[in-house]
């Protein structure tokens, strides 16, 4: 799940990571306080949404620009007015954009030097890591591919944490000394807290800044959390914004379903994530464009397949399913069972292939056959795959 | 032989008592597996009943391996206590800990596997369906069946294969079977970014196992550990590998099911997995229906 950039700046805040004073407004007239609090000059004006690309986007009500600097709170209350309950389009939104209902007012600063800090996991040894560059501001992957020796890596050692001669390490490493080095290692330790205790995946800080008053702050953030952990995660839980995400993906996820669109035309919904994904790549092998990725899990009960049909049919784009269950110790039949009223339930109108594999096949088969619904039963995976192609025509 | 398990090893099962272990403790009974204990703290001294099956449940891993003879365990635990199990084995002394708990924190799976560091005991997965080492009565009964897959699909003999998904692993079983030829043993190490078992390891333990004579390897998208395997098999696997990458068509940046299965950069697509190790000699399968094809395609020719 991702997280605003407001409530990004309030767990710094809640951690002691130093960021440039601000708070986040939902009317105007609050934008318009906050910022009279904030010394009415020298301020920005942001709108939430979790897309990038808002200082270059546009509203639909034709006001430019999600990120503007402002100089007086009469100016900060009308900044706000025309982004609050506007819908703001970039280049990451697609054309129907986002609702902006929350916008930040921060104090603006002067850079004289940008750094880029980030703590992540680290799959590769199975740990965490401090990833550091001089070369703030910039895509991180380039540098690492263009200039690797620009990349600063420090690993962590799970059993103890971060040491506080590895954040000196890394301050020293970019080049910062004496007062600036210390800021930054009370920084990097506050920030290490944060990825710990708040069980991050990713924490990013691009750019980490040294303003022209010397001081070490972070500007922007990246939060990435472990989905693992979020039953132990109250408050990062508390921060999600499911009007931010596919609705699709919300509904399914009530439904304990793993499910993501995708482009195409023909849905699919599998047990077994590796079979789910082996399943769009067939479809695709044979010529269609799948809709979605969507695993039902070990069970596929009728209630289960109920909702992953209304959650599929809910994409106008989708003009055929194809249903790929390999039983094994579930009952083939039973799977059948609640296939056919599931079908029923939604009163299905679109082609539906079927692939049962596993106990009790062929029980399973005849009771699809013998449904009197317009099923299509596969014999295997590139059966079904050609069968569901055939049906909706090659994409 | 096999690998890790065979026909006569003794396990036990942690989380025996809840819902998900106890049918799947009944399925490996059923199967004629040695499952020979139960753990379930505060419920030592019970019995876990199943037809004419008794089997003893106890408090802790110790006494259970201590009392039975038991060397390998499987947890069923939920996520918040599986951390916690899974160290309990390794501190009774366990030759192998295999844990099926899906949604286990990455923190906590980083700690366990810092903390196994120098101990004996192997660890497998977690979020994993288990291993099978099929036995050789009717539809494999006899074998030794740890997890959740189902065990008539499998039929003894000479393939190994190793996967990070449940269902497409037991496709490829079916693939095998219905075409006669049967496993030595089936590893699914998990679908986890932080496992105990990787497929370099399972490759290297196929390749001692004189029974096994060919290797399936399925594979995702996400890290390079099918890669690492691939790099080491070209100069040291002395049988033939085939080998199915599975999320051609997932896009960049979200988890597909799997925690661990997500693009994270060119590197770890399924496009580039499959061509190093096309490169390597490995046989790959396009479609996940010609898995036991692409393999025949390179063995008993």
């Amino acid at each position: 799940m991702n997280i605003h950039e407001y409530q990004a700046k309030e767990l710094f805040t809640k951690f002691g990571v130093a960021t440039p004073p601000g708070k986040v407004a939902s009317t105007a007239e609050e934008a318009g306080q906050i910022a009279a609090e904030l010394g009415g000059a020298g301020l920005v004006v942001k709108a939430q949404i979790h897309a990038g690309g808002r200082g270059k986007g546009t509203f639909k009500n034709g006001f430019k620009g999600g990120v503007h600097v402002i100089n007086t709170t009469a100016e900060a209350q009308e900044i706000a007015g025309k982004m609050l309950g506007q819908t703001l389009v970039t280049h990451q939104t697609g054309p129907e954009g986002k609702l902006v209902s929350k916008v930040l007012v921060v104090k603006s600063v002067d850079i004289s030097k940008e750094y880029y800090f980030a703590i992540l996991f680290d799959r590769g040894s199975s740990s965490h890591a401090l990833i550091a560059s001089t070369e703030g501001g910039m895509n991180i992957e380039e540098v690492a591919e263009k200039t690797p020796e620009k990349i600063i890596k420090e690993f962590v050692n799970p059993a103890i944490g971060l040491q506080a001669y590895q954040a000196r390490k890394v301050a020293a490493e970019l080049g910062l000394t004496g007062a600036l080095a210390n800021q930054a290692v009370k920084l990097f330790s506050a920030l290490w807290n944060l990825y710990l205790k708040s069980d991050c995946s990713l924490v990013e800080v691009n750019p980490l800044a040294i303003t022209t008053d010397n001081q070490v702050v972070a500007l922007d953030a990246k939060f990435n959390f472990d989905d693992n952990a979020l039953y132990r995660q109250k408050d990062v839980v508390a921060m999600r914004d499911t009007s931010e995400e596919d609705p699709r993906e919300v509904a399914a996820s009530e439904f304990g379903l793993n499910y993501i669109g995708l482009d195409g035309n023909i849905a699919c919904l599998v047990n077994g994530a590796g079979l789910a994904m082996s399943t769009m790549d067939i479809i695709k092998l044979h010529g269609g464009e799948p809709a979605n990725f969507l695993d039902v899990g070990g069970g596929a009960t009728k209630e289960q397949v109920t909702a992953a049909f209304k959650i599929i049919l809910g994409d106008p784009n989708v003009k055929g399913i194809l249903v790929n269950i390999f039983g094994g110790i579930m009952d083939c039949n039973i799977i059948a069972n609640g296939i056919i009223a599931a079908a029923q339930e939604v009163s299905l109108n679109i082609p539906l292939v079927v692939r049962l594999e596993g106990n009790n096949v062929e029980a399973g088969k005849k009771t699809l056959a013998d449904s009197g619904l317009a099923i299509t039963s596969a014999d295997g995976l590139t059966d079904a795959a050609t069968k569901i192609v055939a049906a909706v025509g090659k994409a | 032989m096999a690998i890790l398990i065979d026909t006569d090893t003794k396990i036990l099962v942690q989380g025996i008592t809840g819902d998900f272990g106890s049918r799947h403790a009944k399925a490996s009974l059923d199967y004629g597996t040695q499952l020979v204990a139960g753990v379930t703290p505060g419920k030592g001294g019970q019995t876990f009943e199943h037809g004419s099956h008794k089997v003893p449940v106890f408090d802790t891993v110790s006494q259970a391996a201590k009392e039975t003879g038991a060397t390998v365990s499987v947890i069923f635990v939920p996520p918040p206590f599986a951390a916690d199990a899974i160290l309990e084995g390794v501190d009774a002394g366990l030759d192998l800990v295999v844990a099926i708990t899906e949604g286990i924190p990455v923190n906590d799976m980083i700690k366990v596997k810092a903390a196994m560091k120098g101990s004996k005991t192997r660890l497998i997965g977690p979020n994993c369906p288990g291993l099978v080492t099929p036995g050789h009565g009717e539809k494999s009964h006899g074998g030794c069946r740890i997890g959740i897959a189902p065990g008539y699909i499998h039929k003894r003999g000479n393939v190994g294969v190793v996967s990070r998904s449940g269902t497409l692993t037991y496709e490829a079983v079916w693939q095998l079977t219905t075409r006669g030829y049967g496993q030595s043993t089936c590893v699914g190490i998990g679908g986890d970014p932080v496992n105990g078992t990787n497929h370099l390891d399972v490759l290297k333990l196929f390749n001692e196992d004189p029974e096994t004579e060919a290797i399936i390897m399925i594979g995702e998208i996400g890290g390079n550990a099918e890669v690492e395997a691939g790099l080491w098999a070209k100069d040291n696997c002395k049988k033939p590998i085939a080998a199915f990458i599975a999320g051609a068509t997932a896009p960049p940046g979200r988890r597909m099911g799997h925690a661990g299965a997500i693009i994270g950069g060119a590197d770890d697509t399924a496009a580039a997995k499959k061509r190093i190790l096309a490169e390597c000699g490995i046989s790959v399968a396009d479609s996940p229906a010609d898995m036991a094809a692409a393999l025949l395609k390179i063995w008993k020719k």
